[in-house]
């Protein structure tokens, strides 16, 4: 059973878990896909790829970022079959430019799962509010275990 | 037009004596026709009608021989003042050639000390001396251009642009190709060219031509030749050099170069300060921008890192090592180092302007004391001016101190240590190892961490660890007071002697050890003092830049794109910021450095966004609390807390061993952990009643409408709270809207 108590302007509410059972009643507005002010997450409402999403970590900014986004631009407007298969050169690039900087992108399972990751990415749906969708990107990504967040391994 | 007046005024005499001979003959005539017969005036004129006629020729002649004078003497005059004009001009440019063919030997001598090839210019000390002989009335002709070889053969282009220049730079060449070939000619119009290579690319006449004479550069505004010239000049010649960052004369760190240096350079890109926001904003830029050179200038020693951990993590670590390493645990298990990026991440800021890519790059150990917004440059404390196209001030702030320790002396600020940055966390932690009692005065934040670290460390050794504050319980100012008094008690549980309204009359050094007095008469000892007292804005550059700060918040006033002026933004601590939502504020966070450097970096390169993603904030105490908040949480608003009863699972350490993912909504770009699981600690579980404030979710109002969250130990639900606030809205019944975040659920 909730009751709640008033101490002074605060106002306290202990609820049991039937209580919150039924669904809530509050109002939200709903979002503007459109709204030019909302962060957005990996790709943006008109298709593009959002370079500056906090999931990617650095890496279309580091040393290796014009590869990465050859790369990933590559991969991401790619119609093949094997989405992304006419993009090895691009990769390979990108490959060449991290191992020139190991310390930044460190090699040991970095190398195969490049491409693994591109892919989990950009297969991540960004209809949600923009910061459900990044939190819900590095939750997924991080679960990899190649976690963009760290920001040793991307940049 | 000098040609006219000079002339009316040789004339101006004759003109007159001419006018009035003519007038006179006009009415004479006039006269004659009869319009005034009766005012034939009794004066005789000099030359009669008739008759005379002798007087007449004498007349005529003395006439024709003034006016053919006077005409001759215009003439000579004028002829005279242009030939003069045109031999001070053959003076002026015929003097660089005699200086310059006089100077190559004093450059060669000042330079093989400084210049580590014979190739590389090194400006500061030959253009000490160069300088030196040259008086301020003459026309310095002779100064160092300092660029990077690569980026000047790029200006040719512009070379075309000047002929007139070039011509007199083709004269040159012999005489140019000794080893330094830097001094510059002056051209005719008086354009400075500035010869930066041994190819003698003629950069772009920086200054344009100078009408007159007069008006020559002085030897002050040419010690600074690319940037002063940049200015009056400006923008089309400074747009023309995006990408020539000349840099290499800034870093000083790394060259033997005596101190004077009058060099210049450029970055398009320039952040001040080198913290988080500013890091968060140089990956914006490169993200949105590609091949954006990026300099960051910093008074730290060490490339940008995040803070969060130096009160947090950092304390948690086993390793022995850490205050070298500073690495730490996140909460996926990972290591990972305070630095947001190792050092070879960043580029050399010499290499900035040659840089295919562009890149990032850091200048530490340099603080900038003046900034010129007219001229869109900034001043360097060993005298080096940048200038920038666009700039970021993110200094962040300064601990504040209490004034009593200020007074206290000498050896009470011995024993004192503000808290911020990466040695003071090193200090602290030798301190804490070496002494027997440590006090920390604030109740907020950081004081409030750093009791829980240090009272964890004190269950390994006998240290006594206190805290002191004038509220009543810790993040009173935060926390609605029933919850504040339930996270005081936690704290106590971390091993922390809590003394609370406590104000601190003085601080006195005695025996070794510290008294603090307080106002109410208790006396407590201890060895070393922490404050964590709050954070002073850094505005230093506020009164040479003309930019506005806040009286209410402190630190600058920016819109809500976090504009200042054109072209210079503010993010991070240092901001104060419109909020659209919330309000003019200034936010003391990570996230919201993290949030506003990459706005601002954004807004850099074009993209006019207001503050619009609401930053986020967290803290941990001890193993059992651990919130997320977002928004304005101010204590003295109204509140409604929802709370469910918890259980044993619910706290931070719970929490991360069941799920093993991230239970920390992950502020964006760079996130850290709550405290990492801790062997020691048991949490109580067992008395209900104690754990009446388990988990929950607070609600801060404002007229009505939501404008905080705090979530208190439940986690992932950041995004629904963020929603929220940004709605605005006034909800009638707040349970309803606390039925969102499924608080019973884990």
């Amino acid at each position: 059973m909730s009751y709640c108590k008033q101490e002074g302007k605060d106002r306290i509410i202990f609820v049991t878990k039937e209580d919150h059972e039924a669904p809530s009643n509050a109002e939200l507005i709903a979002d503007d896909p459109n709204d030019p002010y909302e962060e957005h997450g990996l790709i943006l409402p008109n298709g593009d790829v959002n370079w500056n999403c906090p999931c990617l970590g650095g890496m279309a900014s580091g040393p290796c970022g014009s590869q990465f986004k050859e790369a990933f631009s590559c991969f991401h407007y790619s119609k093949e079959e094997v989405k992304g298969s006419e993009c090895i050169d691009h990769f390979r690039d990108m490959q060449e430019c991290m191992q020139r900087y190991p310390e930044l992108y460190p090699q040991d399972d970095e190398t195969d799962s490049s491409s693994q990751e591109a892919e989990s990415r950009s297969a991540l749906p960004t209809e949600k509010d923009s910061t459900a969708a990044t939190s819900t990107a590095e939750a997924a990504v991080s679960a990899d275990g190649t976690s963009p967040t760290d920001e040793q391994t991307a940049s | 037009m000098l040609k006219c007046r000079t002339v009316w005024r040789t004339l101006a005499p004759l003109a007159r004596t001419s006018s009035t001979v003519c007038r006179q003959n006009a009415r004479r005539a006039g006269l004659n026709n009869g319009r005034l017969p009766a005012c034939v005036p009794a004066a005789h004129m000099s030359t009669a009608p008739a008759g005379g006629g002798r007087e007449n020729q004498l007349y005529v002649l003395l006439v024709g021989a003034t006016c053919v004078g006077g005409a001759i003497y215009a003439y000579r005059t004028v002829k005279g003042d242009s030939q003069r004009y045109q031999d001070r001009i053959d003076e002026i440019s015929s003097r660089p050639l005699k200086t310059f063919t006089e100077e190559p030997a004093t450059p060669t001598q000042s330079e093989p000390p400084a210049a580590p090839s014979p190739a590389e210019p090194s400006p500061p000390a030959p253009d000490a001396e160069i300088l030196a002989p040259i008086e301020t009335a003459d026309l310095p002709s002779v100064w160092i251009a300092s660029t990077a070889d690569e980026p000047a053969v790029e200006a040719s282009p512009q070379e075309a642009a000047e002929p007139a220049a070039a011509l007199i730079v083709e004269e040159e060449p012999p005489a140019a190709e000794p080893a330094e070939a830097r001094p510059g000619v002056v051209a005719e119009a008086d354009e400075p060219v500035i010869e930066a290579s041994p190819e003698e690319a003629a950069e772009p006449p920086v200054v344009e031509p100078e009408p007159s004479p007069p008006s020559e550069p002085t030897p002050a505004e040419l010690t600074e030749p690319v940037a002063d010239s940049e200015s009056p000049a400006a923008e089309s010649a400074a747009a023309a050099k995006p990408a020539e960052p000349q840099l290499e004369a800034v870093t000083e760190s790394g060259d033997a170069s005596p101190a004077s240096h009058k060099v210049s350079s450029h970055t398009p890109y320039l952040l001040i300060g080198g913290g988080t926001a500013s890091f968060a904003a140089a990956r914006s830029i490169r993200a949105r921008d590609p091949g954006a050179r990026v300099l960051i200038v910093t008074d730290e020693l060490v490339p940008p890192y995040m803070r969060p951990p130096l009160s947090k993590e950092l304390w948690f670590s086993d390793d022995p090592s850490v205050t070298e390493t500073l690495r730490f645990k996140q909460w996926n298990g990972k290591e990972r180092s305070i630095y947001f990026q190792p050092p070879s991440f960043y580029i050399n800021a010499e290499e900035l302007g040659s840089a295919e890519n562009g890149g990032v790059a850091v200048l530490t150990g340099k603080k900038v004391v003046h900034m010129d917004v007219r001229g869109n440059k900034i001043k360097l404390d060993d005298d080096t001016e940048i200038s920038y196209d666009k700039c970021l001030i993110a200094t962040g702030g300064v601990p504040r101190n209490l004034q009593v320790i200020e007074r206290a002396g000498e050896e009470v600020m011995k024993r004192t240590t503000l808290f911020r940055k990466v040695e003071d966390f090193k200090s602290l932690d030798k301190v804490s190892r070496n002494v027997k009692s440590i006090t920390i005065i604030g109740g907020g934040f950081l004081g409030s961490e750093l009791a829980c670290a240090l009272g964890r460390r004190s269950t390994e050794s006998d240290l006594e660890v206190i805290q002191m504050y004038p509220e009543k319980g810790n993040m009173g100012k935060v926390l609605p007071e029933y919850l504040s008094n339930w996270t005081t008690e936690k704290v106590k549980k971390e091993g922390v002697k809590i003394i609370s309204e406590a104000l601190v009359k003085s601080v006195v050094s005695k025996d070794d050890k510290l008294e603090i007095q307080l106002k109410d008469g208790r006396l407590v000892k201890t060895d070393h003092i922490v404050a964590a007292v709050g954070l002073e804005p850094n505005v230093d550059l506020a009164k040479s830049a003309g930019l506005e700060v806040d009286s209410d918040f402190g630190g600058f006033r920016v819109n809500a794109e976090l504009q200042a002026r054109s072209n210079i933004w503010v993010a991070g601590d240092a901001a104060c910021f419109y909020d659209i939502r919330l309000g003019r504020r200034r936010v003391e966070h990570h996230d919201h450095a993290v949030v506003s450097g990459r706005l601002a970096g954004e807004n850099m390169t074009g993209a006019n966004k207001p503050y619009w993603h609401q930053s986020m904030f967290w803290s941990d105490l001890g193993p059992d609390v651990g919130y997320e908040a977002i928004g304005i949480v101010d204590s003295s608003l109204p509140t409604v807390g929802v709370f469910a009863k918890a259980t044993a699972k619910d706290t931070p350490k719970a929490a991360t061993e069941e799920s093993g993912t991230g239970i920390r909504s992950e502020s964006e770009t760079e996130h850290t952990a709550s405290s990492p699981v801790a062997s020691s600690a048991p949490s109580p579980t067992g008395v209900q009643h104690k754990d009446e404030y388990g988990k929950g979710v607070i609600f801060y109002l404002r007229d009505k409408v939501v404008v905080g969250i705090i979530l208190w130990n439940v986690f992932n639900r950041m995004p629904i709270a963020r929603k929220i606030i940004k709605d605005g809205e006034e909800h009638a019944d707040l349970n309803e809207v606390a039925k969102l975040f499924n608080i019973h659920d884990d």
